[in-house]
């Protein structure tokens, strides 16, 4: 009689319950990676191969797309100061961008798309191929030896790549500001170093780029060890990698910037 | 009734099985490998042949009965106590599951180097030693990709035995293999198993070659062991499921059609 209503309140309620269930089991997923985390640190060699793949083989799109950035924040940002008469502050606004907001977000969503899912997909492949359970059967535990390094080593890898990605568009806002457009050197950089707070605005941008790694991480490689083995399964669990990835990234990041620079004049 | 002793690898006392205890899959299991035994566990596809093997390397628990691997009773093991017991067997899946990216040489080292302090120097005779027993030394620097489905076998065999294990489970092992892989396969499992001194229980639905290599076949079908025996009283015998699984014959106890309506009552709906 009242179906019209029930049904598609009772599909809501499942969706919800399936998933906090799913949340929950990642929870218990991290805190069982966290517990068999000792040999990716006692074998080092194994995280500095993720590091390589997640992080050094990132560099490159990380560096251009960060250049591009700040040679976009330079043009508008120059473009808007001056109806206000502060070309100068250029400098301040690009940094600020960068440090506080552009680098961590945009670094962590290139990151999840570039490595989080190469990660999604070999975990998902090796399990499909069955390799996960041939370890388990030879006495390897899967999730310390893959996915726990893998886990760590874009926890390691994605701070690093914020940086660098902040520092090659702080270079592309001086470009177009100062080299193209012809606003001070002096002015650009005395100003910038006055304005930016090492404490407030690169440490906390630092914390962000933290944050973000520990989730886009856990994401990847939860998504490739839950995956179901098939090739759909895996071509699946790649796109919810960058999907969730890119959400979390979104809500932390205005969760962090609330707290962070609430009440900052 | 089944009694364990010092020479019995697995003893398995009347182990019920199933996802749930509404749904039982395998029932009264009792089922023993003997130290230098090649066992084979013979069925159709979905008899539960598979499912009685991951209940001897524990990855399934049983819901009653006892599981025993090696003297120790696998359902009342930790996780450290379940991997002890792991380092002491070697498996061989279906389709290998060699890892992708790792030459032939490192697929075997790997287990050497995750379980022993062995130098390097030791890890590279012991690997070279494996390959040549499975006629694939000069295979060492490929990758998988790049062998046959019968050489990818022979790799993961020598994988599996690479610490010299104590009970060796073969799932599927001859599934897609031409004539001579599958020849060699079968020759491999029972000279490996000689070698070592160790017991071997083969998953398998290939009649022919299995009856040459193993000692004893316990057949199972719909979720319990039918009939049991060594190969020439498995040829002998009479059990109508035995009987048809053993000389390929298309009808018998397990039908030639899914059950479905009578053909005429199908197609006489169908017309009106």
């Amino acid at each position: 009689m009242m179906d019209w209503l029930v049904t598609p309140l009772r599909h809501i309620g499942a969706r919800i319950i399936n998933a906090i269930w799913r949340l929950g089991f990642i929870l218990r997923f991290f805190a069982a990676l966290l517990l068999v985390s000792g040999q990716s640190f006692t074998r080092l060699h194994l995280t500095l191969r993720e590091i390589w793949f997640t992080g050094v083989l990132s560099l490159s799109i990380i560096m251009v797309s960060g250049l591009f950035i700040g040679m976009v924040l330079g043009l508008q940002g120059y473009e808007i100061l001056q109806r206000f008469g502060s070309g100068d502050a250029l400098g301040i606004m690009v940094a600020l961008s960068l440090a506080r907001e552009l680098g961590p977000v945009v670094a962590g969503l290139l990151f999840a798309s570039r490595a989080g899912s190469a990660v999604t997909a070999e975990i998902g492949l090796m399990k499909a191929t069955e390799q996960l359970q041939a370890m388990d059967m030879m006495a390897v535990n899967p999730l310390a030896r893959v996915a726990a390094p893998r886990f760590w080593g874009g926890v390691i890898s994605m701070p690093l790549l914020a940086a660098i990605f902040s520092t090659a568009g702080v270079f592309g806002g001086w470009l177009i500001g100062v080299v193209v457009i012809g606003v001070d050197h002096g002015s650009f950089w005395s100003q910038m170093q006055a304005s930016v707070d090492f404490r407030i605005d690169i440490v906390n941008g630092f914390i962000k780029s933290v944050v973000f790694a520990l989730a886009v991480s856990l994401i990847a490689v939860f998504e490739g060890y839950d995956c179901h083995p098939t090739a759909e399964g895996v071509s699946r669990a790649i796109t919810r990698t960058v999907v969730q990835s890119a959400l979390t990234i979104l809500a932390l990041d205005f969760v962090l910037t609330s707290f962070m620079f609430r009440g900052l004049s | 009734m089944t009694t364990a002793t010092g020479d019995e690898l697995v003893v398995l006392q009347d182990v019920h099985f199933g996802y749930d205890p509404n749904h039982v899959l395998l029932r009264n299991i009792h089922f023993r490998v003997r130290r230098g035994q090649v066992v084979a566990i013979m069925g159709g596809s979905g008899s539960g042949k598979t499912t009685l093997l991951r209940l001897i390397c524990g990855q399934h628990a049983p819901l009653s009965g006892s599981v025993r691997v090696m003297g120790k009773d696998l359902g009342r093991f930790t996780h450290a106590e379940k991997y002890a017991v792991r380092r002491r067997l070697g498996m061989l899946f279906q389709f290998g599951a060699l890892f992708t990216d790792s030459t032939v040489f490192e697929n075997v080292a790997f287990p050497l180097r995750e379980h022993t302090q062995l130098p390097e120097s030791i890890i590279r005779d012991l690997v070279l030693l494996k390959l040549n027993a499975v006629g694939l030394r000069g295979a060492a620097h490929r990758y998988p990709a790049e062998l046959s489905g019968g050489m990818a076998r022979r790799v993961a065999l020598a994988r599996a035995v690479a610490l010299d294990p104590e009970l060796i489970l073969y799932d599927e092992p001859f599934a897609g293999l031409d004539p001579i892989s599958l020849g060699i396969i079968g020759q491999l499992i029972r000279r490996l198993n000689d070698a070592l001194g160790a017991g071997s229980v083969l998953v398998t639905h290939d009649v022919t070659e299995s009856l040459d290599i193993v000692d004893y076949v316990y057949f199972v079908s719909e979720g319990g062991i039918v009939a049991e025996g060594t190969p020439d009283e498995i040829r002998a015998a009479t059990h109508p499921f035995v009987d048809q699984f053993v000389h390929a014959r298309p009808d018998g106890p397990v039908p030639f059609h899914y059950a479905a309506e009578p053909l005429a009552q199908a197609l006489l709906g169908r017309a009106q």
